[in-house]
């Protein structure tokens, strides 16, 4: 029997709210594209309304069965839509104040500009006292989950340990060593013209990637990526300027296939070894072997990031929204679902999520080999990033400055926009958009 | 004989007891037309009400309703004074220009090419060029990344197998494109714009096609046959007789495509992916609105967007029918 399944009547119950959600998504802003209900084995006195997107839904569609266990009387019910349509929708329901659930998933992409709506509960505050539970997670994804003045909205569930990925056999046809491509920048540039030259594989599928890792480089506890504690817009610094004259220098040498993450280009240059190495949280392993590439088991290896950068590559977390109806029942789940190490495990299992619980950390399944990297202990080493990544604050225009950034490069490498102009026309238009509001 | 009374003949009942029915009869049609009405009212004219009240507000929706609060025409002033606006603007204009004029240019003759070429099959012709129109978004970007793919593209491909011929292989070969391994159709900034305009012109040519031939089909014959007997040539039947006459199409045509492309959002926003840097080259004042609203939560700019680009259409029709010599007015007069 499936963990989770729908039943004649929970089945009807949601084809009519998927049905009426694609009628009237006005009325209906919390609606669901995809409903599943967990069926509870004694009558519920309660329902926890849980909204989510793929794949996490999975973990929490896996812990249900010790959800139902430990809470009988609240019936759970996973409200699931796609990435951008689940955020679109949260952002909606936010606004309007209805059809918010007890329990939001967020993306760390989102979460800046969510910690910063006001609309979530200061976990800190009784009855939940986040802050006696700090020490529960890893330091960096917790305090990803802070807003401003300090509050606790958000608590993590996954990480992603930044990581370089690469293909063993290419840099072995080409004499490269993995010191080589981690040592430092200029090293990692070197060794990807003799990749090049020698196999015909691109060092890395976008010159945007490494760009974007390279910003991190150096950033210590408390620094913002993009602003700092008083808001003022950093992308003039040295840290961007380096950046940037990193990605044009691999893109004038040819260096990036052009794929843009999760094309078919990018997921096809996997595929078919035209790609050697890709900057990415470790997560992308559980990718590459489940569809983007599972025909290249045992070819591919993890590795530090280039430079000695510690970096976060996505990751995912749970807040409950001021107006949620059940909020004891909400932090019972979020707990459950980040702070139990038997559901961070099977959440490990399940979607190659890497725990942001510290002492699954410390679980045996770390120490375990890898067969889709050929046998590789890499949990060790992710599990050491981890813990080395600064706890680095989120801003509420970091989405914004992220666009901002993205279109001024392309303008650098695509037509010769000088890295001082391009900069500098960042940060006003950054600027010009964050002071209004 | 207990014959049954005519009603006609009949005692006229109560009026007290005819009311309900007559009141019922009288509202009945108002009931019919009630959830046109209602539907018109909420999913029409409140959010146009509404987008005029954001524009003057400034809004974060992920902050709640409560945190609304009136800024007047700032909106206006802040979207004319931003960079990007105008860059999206000029896109806009680009798009109107390179894909919109030579669906024209191109359907106009070939309408007239087929109205008087085609006879039999004529319906099959027109419906192959109308498929585009008809056919969904997603199966276009789905066919179009296909034949636009850098390194598994079916353009790519063709490119590469053509150096191989005499003559025009060889200036081919020596584009850098083709020698980078073929042309990154939708991640070059250069070639991007163009790539789309084409899927644009591409997929509304059969729509004009169509209003066209319907223009040329209320054409009268005699006029025809008139020009032929005075030895006019089939050119000169198409500039003297067709053209004019055709002039009040062309100008619904027209206005229709200045409307269409200045709302343009669907095709550069499936084809090039909004994480590309590239996608500012194809960023439309409608995607710039989709993206100033729902990733940089400013509903209040980009309602305010939405209505210069009203004033901006509205302007631009104006001129299409002093263009046409046809006063939008006066052709309602006639009616």
């Amino acid at each position: 029997m499936p963990d989770v399944h729908l039943t004649r009547r929970s089945a009807a119950r949601a084809l009519l709210v998927a049905g009426a959600a694609a009628a009237l998504p006005g009325v209906f802003p919390g609606a669901v594209s995809a409903a599943a209900q967990v069926a509870p084995t004694r009558a519920p006195t309660s329902v926890l309304r849980v909204a989510t997107f793929p794949d996490l839904d999975r973990a929490a569609i896996a812990a249900a069965p010790r959800w139902r266990a430990l809470h009988p009387e609240v019936e759970l019910k996973l409200l699931s839509m796609q990435y951008a349509d689940h955020h679109l929708s949260m952002t909606t329901a936010l606004a309007t104040g209805s059809g918010l659930p007890d329990v939001m998933a967020i993306d760390l992409r989102y979460i800046g500009k969510f910690a910063g709506s006001g609309g979530f509960v200061d976990l800190n505050q009784a009855p939940f006292h986040a802050a006696a539970h700090a020490d529960d997670y890893v330091r960096f994804a917790m305090a990803q989950g802070v807003g401003p003045n300090g509050t606790q909205v958000a608590i993590p569930t996954d990480i992603g340990p930044g990581t370089l990925i690469y293909r063993k056999d290419l840099l072995d046809k080409a004499g490269v060593s993995e010191a080589e491509i981690t040592r430092d920048w200029a090293s990692y540039l070197a060794a990807g013209e003799r990749i090049r030259k020698t196999t015909g594989a691109y060092l890395m599928a976008d010159a945007a990637d490494l760009r974007d890792i390279a910003l991190r480089q150096g950033l210590q506890d408390g620094e913002g990526l993009y602003f700092d504690a008083e808001g003022r817009v950093l992308v003039e610094s040295a840290r961007f300027r380096h950046a940037f004259e990193l990605g044009r220098a691999a893109r004038r040498a040819g260096l990036d296939a052009r794929a843009i993450a999760w094309t078919n280009d990018w997921a096809a240059g996997f595929k078919q070894g035209r790609i050697a190495t890709q900057m990415m949280g470790a997560w992308l392993v559980g990718q590459l072997r489940n569809w983007i590439a599972p025909q290249t088991t045992g070819l591919w290896r993890s590795a530090p990031l280039p430079g000695g950068v510690q970096a976060a590559y996505g990751g995912s977390f749970y807040a409950i929204p001021k107006k949620a109806a059940n909020k004891t029942a909400a932090w019972d789940f979020i707990r459950l679902m980040t702070a139990d190490a038997q559901v961070q495990l099977e959440s490990l299992k399940v979607l190659d999520s890497f725990p942001a619980m510290r002492a699954v950390l410390r679980d045996p399944v770390m120490d375990e080999p890898i067969a889709f990297l050929g046998g590789q202990r890499a949990r060790q080493l992710w599990r050491e990033t981890a813990t080395r990544i600064p706890a680095i604050p989120v801003n509420r225009f970091d989405v914004l400055a992220t666009t901002v950034i993205r279109d001024e490069f392309e303008r650098v490498i695509s037509k010769g926009k000088a890295i001082a102009e391009a900069l500098a026309d960042a940060r006003y238009l950054i600027e010009r958009r964050a002071r209004r509001r | 004989m207990n014959a049954r009374p005519s009603p006609s003949l009949a005692a006229p009942r109560p009026s007290r007891v005819r009311l309900p029915a007559l009141r019922s009869r009288r509202l009945a049609p108002y009931l019919f037309i009630a959830p046109f009405f209602a539907l018109f009212l909420v999913f029409s004219l409140f959010p146009l009400i509404f987008s005029i009240y954001l524009s003057l507000q400034q809004w974060n929706p992920a902050e709640g309703l409560h945190t609304m609060h009136w800024v007047g025409l700032e909106n206006y002033g802040y979207a004319l004074t931003d960079p990007w606006f105008w860059d999206a603007l000029y896109n806009t204009a680009w798009f109107a220009l390179v894909a919109g004029v030579p669906q024209h240019l191109v359907a106009l003759p070939l309408a007239f090419f087929i109205h008087r070429r085609f006879k039999r099959g004529r319906d099959l012709i027109v419906g192959a060029y109308f498929v585009p129109y008809i056919t969904s978004s997603v199966a276009i970007a789905l066919i179009f990344t296909t034949l636009y793919s850098k390194d598994y593209g079916l353009i790519n491909a063709a490119l590469a197998e053509l150096t191989r011929i005499p003559f025009i292989g060889s200036p081919l070969a020596s584009l850098t494109a083709l020698k980078d391994g073929g042309i990154d159709w939708l991640g070059d900034a250069d070639v991007t714009r163009p790539a789309v305009a084409f899927v644009v012109f591409w997929r509304y040519l059969g729509w004009n096609l169509v209003l066209y031939l319907s223009g040329l089909q209320v054409i009268d014959k005699d006029l025809y046959e008139a020009a032929t007997l005075d030895g006019a040539t089939e050119w000169q039947q198409f500039w003297h007789v067709t053209l004019p006459l055709l002039k009040p199409m062309m100008f619904f045509a027209v206005t229709l495509t200045i409307i269409g492309n200045l709302q343009l959002f669907e095709e550069p926003f499936i084809l090039v992916d909004g994480e590309k840097g590239v996608s500012s080259s194809v960023m439309t004042t409608a995607i710039f609105m989709y993206r100033t609203a729902f990733s940089d939560g400013d509903f209040g700019t980009a309602s305010a967007m939405s209505w210069l680009m009203f004033v901006l259409i509205a302007a631009l029709t104006w001129l299409n029918a002093r263009l046409f010599g046809r006063d939008p007015r006066s052709a309602h007069g006639k009616r």
